[in-house]
C-alpha cells in the first residue's frame, strides 16, 4: 500500500517535470535555444489564473493557459526571433534577459510579496480508501501530463507542421530548402511550449496556492536537469529525464532520515552529477548534436 | 633599449589601456557625492567577478553557472578568517576554535579565501572539465546547489538562511580598483600564456588543437582554477562591501545570471569586453533608476534594462567590444 502511493506521488511529480522538461527540449531541439524564460511563463499563467480567481473555473485555467500561450509566442517573436541564427550562448543570455523582463513586469504590476489563491477546490480534495489517501490533484497531474504527452507525439507524427518540426530539429537548414517554413514551425513550437507551461501552472498553482514573481525559477532549473540527464534534443529523452528526476525526489524524500532531509536538493544534484560525469550524452544520445568533423 | 620598452608597453597595452581609463572613472567618481561612489565601488566588484567569469568563459568557451559557488565559498573563509574574535563569539559562538580565535588582516584573508576557491576548482574541476558546452555548464550548477544547500544547513558556521553580519568593512573605492587592476593584470598575463594560447584554440577548433598535442582537459582545469581564484575574491569584497553575508533571495543565482549577461552584452572574447559590459550595464542601470524616480513608477528601470540588453545582444552578437581590444595608439606601433 505505501508503495503505491509513493508510486502515484512519484509519478505526479515526474509528470508535472516531464511536461517542463518537454517545453524547454523542444525549443532546444529546434534552435538550440535553452529557454531559462520557460518557468516565467509559468510564472505569467498563474498570474492570470490569479487574477481571473472570482471567474468559474474553466475560466480561470483556460485563461491562464491562453497567457502562458501568447507570452511565449510574443518572446518568440520579439525577444528570440532576431537572434535565430545567433550562437547558443547568446540565446542563453536572451533568455535571462527575457525572464528577467516578466518577473520585473509582474513585479511592477502586482508587487514582489506571495499571494495566495485557490483555483479549484475540487482538485484539493482526498480521496481516502483502505489505507490510502491520495489526492485529487495527483490523479490530476497524472492524467493531465498523460494526455498531453500523447497529443505532443501525435502532433508530431502525424500532422504535417509536426513532421516539418522534426525534419527542423535534425537539420534546420536542410529543412529550409526543402520548403519548410521555419518561422511558423519555430512559432508553433513556442506557441506548445506556453501550452505546456500553462497546464504546468495549473498543477504548480494547485500544489502551492501562491503567486510569487520568482515562482518560475526551481522549475526551469529542474527541467533543466531532466533535458540534460535525459539526453539534449531528444523528446522522449525529456520526458524519462522529467520522470527520472522526479522519482528520485519523491524516493529521496521518503527514504531520507529528518536530519538529511534538508539536504535532498544536494542530494538529487550529486546523483545529477555522478550521472552526467559517466554518461555525459545523457540517457538518449542524439546523433544530430554530435559535432561532424 | 628604448624599442624593448615600447614592444613591453605594447605588449600590456590593452590591460594598461584599461586600468588607466579606470583610473579616471575612479578619480571622478571621488568627487562625486557618496551614492555615485557606492554605485562605482559595486560595479568594480562585479567586473571582478566578470573578469574571473571572462578567464575561463572566453578562453575556454564552455558556459558556467556555477561561478558563484566560488563567490560563496570564499566569502565565507574570509568572514571566519577576518572577522572580529568578539563578533565571532557572538555570531558563530560553536566555530572550530582556530577560527573562534584568529582575527587575520583583511588581505591575506582575501588572498587565502581566493585559495580555498582555487582548491575547490581544482578537484570539481578535473571530472567536470571533460565535459562539454552546455552539460558542463549544467555540471558546474550542480556543484552550485550542492555548495550552497550545504552552507544553508551549516548553522555554526554561516547562520544558515539568516544573515551573517559585522564583517569588517575595507572596501572604498581605491582599494576597489587596486582589486580590479590586480584580476586584469592575471587575466592579461593567463591570456598571454601558452596555456591562454592553447586552450583558445582548443575553443576555436577542438579536433586540431588536440591533433596538435593540446592537452584540452589539463588546459581548461587551468583557466578554471584561475577564474575561480578571481571570482572569489570578488566574492569576498562584495561581502566586506556591504558587511553581511545571506543567501536569502536567491542572491547568488541571480548574480550568475546577471555576471554572464554582463559578460555576454560587453563582448566575451576579451578583457575589454568583460569591462565594457560591465560598466555600460552599470550605467543603464542607474540612468534608468535615477530616470524612474520623476515617472514615479518603480520597476520601470529594470524592464528597460531587459530591452537593452536584448537590443545589444540582437545589434551586436560579440558583444560591445566585438572581441576587441583597445587599439593600439600610434606611438607605441611597430614601425617599419
Amino acid at each position: 500500500m505505501i508503495f503505491l502511493q509513493y508510486a502515484i506521488d512519484a509519478l505526479s511529480v515526474g509528470g508535472l517535470y516531464a511536461l517542463a522538461a518537454l517545453g524547454i527540449g523542444l525549443i532546444f531541439g529546434i534552435m538550440r535555444l535553452v529557454n531559462f524564460a520557460h518557468g516565467d511563463l509559468l510564472m505569467m499563467g498563474c498570474y492570470a489564473m490569479f487574477m481571473l480567481a472570482a471567474a468559474i473555473w474553466p475560466v480561470t485555467i483556460l485563461g491562464g493557459v491562453v497567457i502562458a500561450i501568447l507570452v511565449a509566442v510574443i518572446t518568440e517573436r520579439i525577444a528570440f526571433r532576431p537572434l535565430r541564427s545567433a550562437d547558443p550562448t547568446i540565446l542563453l543570455a536572451a533568455s535571462f534577459a527575457v525572464s528577467f523582463f516578466l518577473q520585473n513586469f509582474v513585479l511592477m504590476i502586482m508587487g514582489g510579496r506571495a499571494l495566495g489563491v485557490d483555483i479549484v477546490p475540487a482538485l484539493n480534495q482526498h480521496i481516502v480508501w483502505d489505507s490510502l489517501s491520495i489526492s485529487v490533484l495527483n490523479l490530476f497531474t497524472i492524467a493531465l501530463s498523460v494526455i498531453l504527452m500523447g497529443g505532443l507525439s501525435l502532433f508530431l507524427a502525424r500532422t504535417r507542421i509536426g513532421i516539418h518540426m522534426r525534419a527542423a530539429s535534425e537539420d534546420v537548414r536542410m529543412a529550409r530548402m526543402l520548403g519548410v517554413r521555419v518561422n511558423l514551425v519555430v512559432a508553433t513550437a513556442f506557441a506548445i511550449s506556453g501550452l505546456l507551461a500553462g497546464a504546468a501552472a495549473i498543477v504548480v498553482l494547485g500544489k502551492t496556492g501562491l503567486v510569487l514573481p520568482t515562482m518560475g525559477l526551481r522549475l526551469t532549473l529542474i527541467a533543466f536537469v531532466a533535458v540534460i540527464v535525459g539526453g539534449m534534443g531528444s523528446l522522449t529523452g525529456a520526458v524519462i529525464g522529467g520522470y527520472a528526476v522526479g522519482i528520485l525526489e519523491v524516493v529521496l524524500g521518503g527514504l531520507l532520515p529528518l536530519v538529511i532531509l534538508p539536504y535532498r536538493e544536494a542530494l538529487i544534484f550529486t546523483v545529477v552529477l555522478l550521472f552526467l560525469l559517466f554518461r555525459p550524452g545523457g540517457i538518449i544520445r542524439v546523433a544530430a548534436l554530435k559535432e561532424r568533423v | 633599449m628604448a624599442d624593448r620598452h615600447v614592444d613591453v608597453l605594447a605588449k600590456f597595452w590593452p590591460v594598461l589601456s584599461l586600468i588607466l581609463g579606470l583610473a579616471v572613472i575612479v578619480a571622478l567618481a571621488q568627487l562625486g557625492p557618496i551614492s555615485i561612489e557606492r554605485m562605482v565601488i559595486k560595479a568594480l566588484i562585479m567586473m571582478i567577478v566578470v573578469i574571473g567569469l571572462y578567464t575561463f568563459i572566453g578562453n575556454s568557451g564552455l558556459l558556467s553557472f556555477g561561478h558563484s559557488t566560488f563567490m560563496v565559498v570564499s566569502a565565507y573563509m574570509s568572514a571566519w578568517l577576518t572577522m572580529p574574535v568578539i563578533r565571532k563569539k557572538i555570531m558563530l559562538p560553536d566555530i572550530w576554535s582556530g577560527f573562534g580565535q584568529m582575527e587575520m588582516h583583511v588581505l591575506p584573508g582575501a588572498l587565502l579565501a581566493g585559495l580555498l576557491s582555487a582548491f575547490l576548482a581544482l578537484i570539481v574541476g578535473i571530472p567536470l572539465m571533460r565535459l562539454s558546452g552546455i552539460v558542463a555548464a549544467i555540471g558546474t550548477f550542480a556543484v552550485f546547489t550542492i555548495v550552497t544547500v550545504v552552507y544553508n544547513q551549516w548553522d555554526s558556521y554561516t547562520k544558515g538562511a539568516s544573515t551573517l553580519i559585522g564583517l569588517p568593512t575595507y572596501v572604498d573605492l581605491w582599494t576597489a580598483f587596486g582589486f580590479v587592476a590586480g584580476a586584469l593584470v592575471i587575466a592579461h598575463l593567463y591570456d598571454q600564456s601558452k596555456f591562454g594560447l592553447s586552450l583558445r584554440a582548443s575553443r576555436d577548433d577542438l579536433v586540431a588543437a588536440k591533433a596538435a598535442g593540446v592537452n584540452v582537459v589539463r588546459q581548461r582545469l587551468i583557466a578554471f582554477v584561475i577564474s575561480a581564484f578571481i571570482t572569489g575574491i570578488g566574492g569576498v569584497l562584495y561581502v566586506h562591501f556591504t558587511a553581511t553575508i545571506t543567501q536569502a533571495n536567491l542572491l547568488y543565482l541571480n548574480l550568475t545570471f546577471i555576471t554572464i549577461v554582463m559578460l555576454m552584452v560587453g563582448g566575451m572574447r576579451s578583457l575589454f569586453g568583460a569591462v565594457a559590459g560591465v560598466v555600460a550595464i552599470s550605467i543603464v542601470t542607474e540612468g534608468l533608476r535615477a530616470a524612474e524616480k520623476p515617472v514615479g513608477v518603480s520597476g520601470l528601470g529594470e524592464l528597460g534594462l531587459a530591452v537593452f540588453m536584448l537590443v545589444i545582444l540582437a545589434i551586436r552578437p560579440s558583444g560591445i567590444a566585438g572581441g576587441k581590444d583597445i587599439p593600439l595608439p600610434a606611438f607605441l606601433r611597430r614601425r617599419g
